[in-house]
C-alpha cells in the first residue's frame, strides 16, 4: 500500500490510467482516497462512503446525477466512452471531476488498487 | 418553505432534477451534510421510481426548522404487494430501465435506510404515494 504522504490527486489518477481530465470542476487539487467500480447506479446509491472516485462504463446523465446525490468527487469513464456536453455541464455545475481512460474497468481498478486507493468493501 | 415539482414518466434525461434542486436548497440552509446526503439519496430513488415505473408524478417538498417532508404522488400502475416490492432484488424494471443503470430492486430498501420515516401507499391501476421525512438534528 502507498504511504499516507503519497497523496493521489486528479493529475496522478489521469497519469496512472493513461487518461485525460475532461473537467476538474474547478478543483484540480482534490485528493482521491477511495474508489468503487460499477455500472449499476442502484448499487452506487447504497454506498456508505462519501468523496469516492467512481469507475464506470455507464455513460449517461444519470451517472452524473447519481454521483451528485452520493457526494462522489470524481468519475472515471473507462474504455474511452465519451461524455456529452450536457454531462460535462452538469458535472461542472455539481462539482464532479471527469476523467476518460482507454483502459478496461478491470485494468483501471487494478492500477488504482495498487496505487493505494482504498476499496469500499 | 414549500416547493412543487412535476416528473414525467420515462424521461430519464430529467430524472434527478428535483433531487438536485432540493440538495441546493438544503445546502443554502446549512443543513448537516450527512442529513442532506440521506435525504437526496432517498428522494432521488423515489424520483427515479416515478420515471422508471409510473406515467407522471408530483413532488411536494415542505421544509420547516426541524425537518423536511417530501410527498411524491404519481399516476401509474401502482404496487400490488408493497412488502414484496421492498425486498432487495424484487424488480419489474424494463430492459430500457436496466440499461440506464437501474432496476436492481434496491431502491425501496435504500429509501428506508436513508429516511427517518417512510410511508408508501399504493392503489393498483391508479398510482403510488411515497412520503419521506427526515429530521435536521441528527441526534434525534
Ligand atoms: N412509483 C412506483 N410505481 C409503480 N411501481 C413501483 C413504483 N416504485 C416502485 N415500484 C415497484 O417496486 C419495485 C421495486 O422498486 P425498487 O425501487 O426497490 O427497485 P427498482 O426500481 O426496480 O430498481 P432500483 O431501484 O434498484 O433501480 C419496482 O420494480 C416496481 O415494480
Ligand atoms: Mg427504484
Amino acid at each position: 500500500m502507498a504511504a499516507t504522504n503519497n497523496l493521489v490527486n486528479l493529475e496522478k489518477i489521469a497519469q496512472l490510467l493513461d487518461g485525460q481530465i475532461i473537467t476538474d470542476a474547478g478543483n484540480p487539487d482534490r485528493i482521491i482516497e477511495g474508489a468503487f467500480a460499477s455500472d449499476l447506479m442502484s448499487d452506487v446509491l447504497t454506498l456508505p462512503t462519501k468523496h469516492l472516485l467512481l469507475l464506470t462504463g455507464l455513460v449517461n446523465i444519470q451517472a452524473i446525477r447519481t454521483a451528485e446525490m452520493s457526494d462522489i468527487d470524481c468519475i472515471v469513464f473507462v474504455r474511452n466512452k465519451k461524455v456529452t456536453v450536457e454531462m460535462t455541464n452538469l458535472a461542472n455545475e455539481t462539482g464532479i471531476a471527469i476523467i476518460h481512460s482507454p483502459f478496461s474497468m478491470y485494468k483501471a481498478s487494478g492500477i488504482l488498487y495498487q496505487a493505494g486507493i482504498k476499496p469500499v468493501y | 418553505m414549500h416547493f412543487e415539482y412535476h416528473v414525467e414518466g420515462g424521461n430519464f434525461s430529467q430524472a434527478g432534477f428535483t433531487s438536485s434542486q432540493v440538495k441546493k436548497t438544503l445546502k443554502q440552509l446549512n443543513v448537516d451534510g450527512d442529513v442532506i446526503r440521506r435525504t437526496v439519496i432517498a428522494l432521488y430513488e423515489a424520483e427515479v421510481n416515478i420515471v422508471a415505473h409510473a406515467y407522471k408524478g408530483k413532488i411536494a417538498v415542505d421544509i420547516d426548522p426541524e425537518k423536511i417532508s417530501i410527498l411524491l404522488d404519481d399516476e401509474g400502475p401502482g404496487i400490488p404487494d408493497i412488502q414484496k416490492a421492498m425486498e432487495v432484488g424484487y424488480s419489474t424494471a424494463t430492459p430500457q430501465v436496466r440499461e440506464m443503470g437501474f432496476g436492481a430492486g434496491m431502491g425501496l430498501s435504500n429509501m428506508k435506510n436513508n429516511s427517518d420515516r417512510l410511508d408508501i401507499d399504493s392503489v393498483v391501476g391508479k398510482g403510488t404515494r411515497v412520503m419521506i421525512i427526515n429530521y435536521f438534528n441528527p441526534t434525534r
